[in-house]
């Protein structure tokens, strides 16, 4: 049984999308308890996975038994390993703390957004799991067309369109991917990964081969919304429904993170990424830019999901940056930024969730009086708040630690004062909002029948999942130690010192 | 000039697939319908099919059917002989995938057209500035 886990990690629940997608026409009652089952499933193969690569470092599937090149191979390692955890539990918690308002507000339509959900997070699993460039892309369209159709469930004004922009935008990145991928196969005749990877070295000269890298990064930063290509980013998630925005917003951009790691060390070594080309610290410099202008569109936002989803925009310049230094502490950082990054981005976003739940705003009119009225929501809001601008203990400090260890030993002074500034920034975005909440009494006019101060709390249903991730944060932290020496640490190769 | 010429004579699929990509891609920037974009959206998706689909082709191959003799050189297979199938067999489901593309980003411009009337962006651009 345990050999096929990782098959199963992807067939379980893509076949229970079917099964949700058929108990919606028959007893809508049954969509939640399957879903639940699916990913729950998700989470204890991934888990069985981690813990068997700790132990013997690789774990390979053959598809159908075929040998590597020809057939499909699964592949997990450490880096992997250790997303699909991230992953499959990010998608659990969500799916459980988002029932209530899911059944709110689709109550005709639970089986279609529940077989949306359940192939979204399909589709990231196969991306992570699997070891075959062109099955990456089939899975990457899975995940994208699930995440365009989730997204566009939202608020009927504005979602269409903002999931409209973002179809053109995603098409074009895999498009780029599959070019890429498509170079590679011209010089290389192979779509497996690790084959491609033992045949390149001899092509590093090739024009074809950097074209191809070129190419199918640019694709990867598109669908990641590294800066100069975020504009699909922010629309799409503040407009999309608050449990579809609590799973995408984590998920899809810290697994498309993974694939570039993913080319960078895997199927392009890194040194063809660092010596043969010569590029990074002109990419780093991109980054710089990203980190900035993420904070400073932050700051004029005027409602909390918009500002949270340009924070995102910051965190993936973030990502890219400490990848690219070119360093053993910046690629760690990268990768654990990675993990914090989605735990921290699900928490705040399971906060605007409740908000929501309740004010059926995330305006910043909304938040007026806020701690009084929802104290527990804003109190896991601010454990969020501290992660992102990165206090000791939670886990957010630790990966920016890392990121500015790795910046000062590149010499990359630029990247070191844009995490900075970015950190200030988000002080002051995070100070605003508690501000806003703490001291602004509610109007009347939006207040209502509402006597103030009175407690209006989220359910327990939402706030129980909800301080399961607050505490998480501070838990990674404390054990930040222990997951970069038994995971991260081993997952970085060793030709980056 | 000549040089060039038979640069582009030579390797002309590439031209091909990059003008079409290019169409596709200037539909998608510059038309202001909704629709036409989205059909952009697909002449880029299908320039990188047809990109595949000639990078299998060869000069004088056939089809990958392997030819059964009846003589001794009947297990001898050339591999030269046959196009390469494996970019087709690709993109069958990159086909598959565009369908799908199509289908929701047209599904999305009902859903955008039963809210505004209309399927213009700046049309509907000025509708929500209104609000």
């Amino acid at each position: 049984m345990s050999q096929h886990y990782p098959v199963l990690l992807v067939t379980v629940p893509l076949l229970s999308a079917f099964l949700i997608s058929i108990s919606g026409w028959l007893n809508k009652r049954l969509c939640f308890p399957i879903a639940v089952a699916a990913l729950a499933s998700a989470s204890f193969f991934s888990a069985g996975l981690l813990s068997k690569v700790i132990h013997k470092n690789v774990v390979l599937y053959r598809l159908g038994g075929w040998a590597p090149p020809w057939g499909i191979a699964y592949r997990v390692d450490y880096l992997n390993g250790l997303v699909l955890v991230v992953v499959s539990l990010v998608a659990l918690i969500n799916l459980i703390s988002t029932y209530r308002s899911v059944e709110r507000e689709f109550s005709e339509k639970l089986g279609a957004f529940y077989t949306l959900y359940v192939l979204f997070v399909t589709g990231l699993l196969g991306i992570t799991v699997t070891g075959d460039a062109f099955n990456l892309y089939v899975l990457l369209e899975i995940a994208s067309l699930t995440g365009y159709g989730l997204i566009a469930m939202g608020e009927e004004d504005r979602a269409p369109l903002a999931s409209l922009n973002y179809v053109y935008m995603g098409t074009i990145g895999a498009c780029f991917y599959l070019l890429g991928i498509g170079y590679l196969y011209i010089v290389t005749g192979s779509l497996n990964m690790a084959d491609i990877s033992a045949i390149l070295p001899s092509l590093y000269q090739s024009r074809a081969v950097l074209s191809a890298f070129i190419i199918c990064m640019v694709g990867v930063w598109l669908k990641m919304a590294f800066f100069p290509l975020h504009a699909w980013l922010p629309n799409a998630y503040t407009f999309a429904p608050s449990a579809a925005s609590s799973l995408i917003a984590p998920l899809m951009t810290k697994v498309m993170v993974y694939v570039m790691l993913r080319l960078m060390l895997t199927v392009f070594t890194p040194d063809f990424v660092f010596s043969a080309i010569d590029i990074n610290r002109s990419i780093v410099w991109l980054a710089v830019i990203a980190i900035s202008m993420g904070a400073i569109l932050a700051l004029t936002a005027r409602n909390l999901k918009k500002m949270l989803t340009y924070i995102i925009v910051a965190e993936v310049g973030y990502m890219v940056g400490g990848a690219w230094l070119g360093n053993r502490a910046g690629m760690t950082g990268a990768i654990l930024h990675l993990v914090n990054d989605a735990l921290m981005t699900l928490c705040v976003f399971l906060v605007v969730g409740n908000i929501v739940y309740r004010m059926k705003g995330h305006s910043f009119e909304d938040l007026r009086g806020l701690f009084r009225k929802m104290p527990f929501t804003m109190g896991a809001f601010a454990i969020g708040a501290l992660s992102i601008i990165g206090v000791p203990p939670t886990c957010g400090f630790f990966s920016k630690w890392y990121l500015l260890w790795g910046g000062i030993q590149a010499g990359h002074y630029a990247f070191v004062a844009a995490l900075l500034f970015s950190s200030l920034v988000n002080v002051v975005l995070f100070f605003r909002i508690f501000e806003i909440g703490y001291y602004e009494s509610p109007t009347e006019a939006h207040g209502g029948g509402h006597s103030q101060g009175s407690i209006e709390e989220a359910p327990l249903s939402m706030l129980v999942p909800l301080y399961l991730v607050a505490v998480g944060l501070v838990v990674v932290g404390l054990y930040t130690g222990a997951i970069v020496n038994n995971v991260i640490r081993l997952a970085v190769p060793p030709g980056i010192v | 000039m000549t040089q060039l010429l038979s640069e582009i004579l030579t390797k002309y699929n590439y031209w091909i697939y990059i003008t079409l990509m290019m169409i596709g891609l200037y539909a998608m920037i510059a038309k202001n319908n909704l629709v036409k974009k989205i059909v952009g959206m697909n002449i880029f998706q299908t320039a990188i099919i047809l990109f595949y689909v000639s990078i299998g082709s060869k000069k004088g191959g056939t089809i990958p059917i392997i030819k059964h003799d009846h003589g001794a050189a009947s297990h001898v297979v050339h591999a030269a002989e046959y196009i390469n199938p494996l970019p087709h067999v690709l993109m069958l489901t990159a086909i598959v995938v565009s369908v799908a593309t199509l289908g929701v980003a047209l599904a999305l411009a009902i859903k955008i057209y039963h809210r505004y009337q209309s399927l213009e962006e700046d049309e509907i651009l000025a509708q929500i500035r209104e609000k």
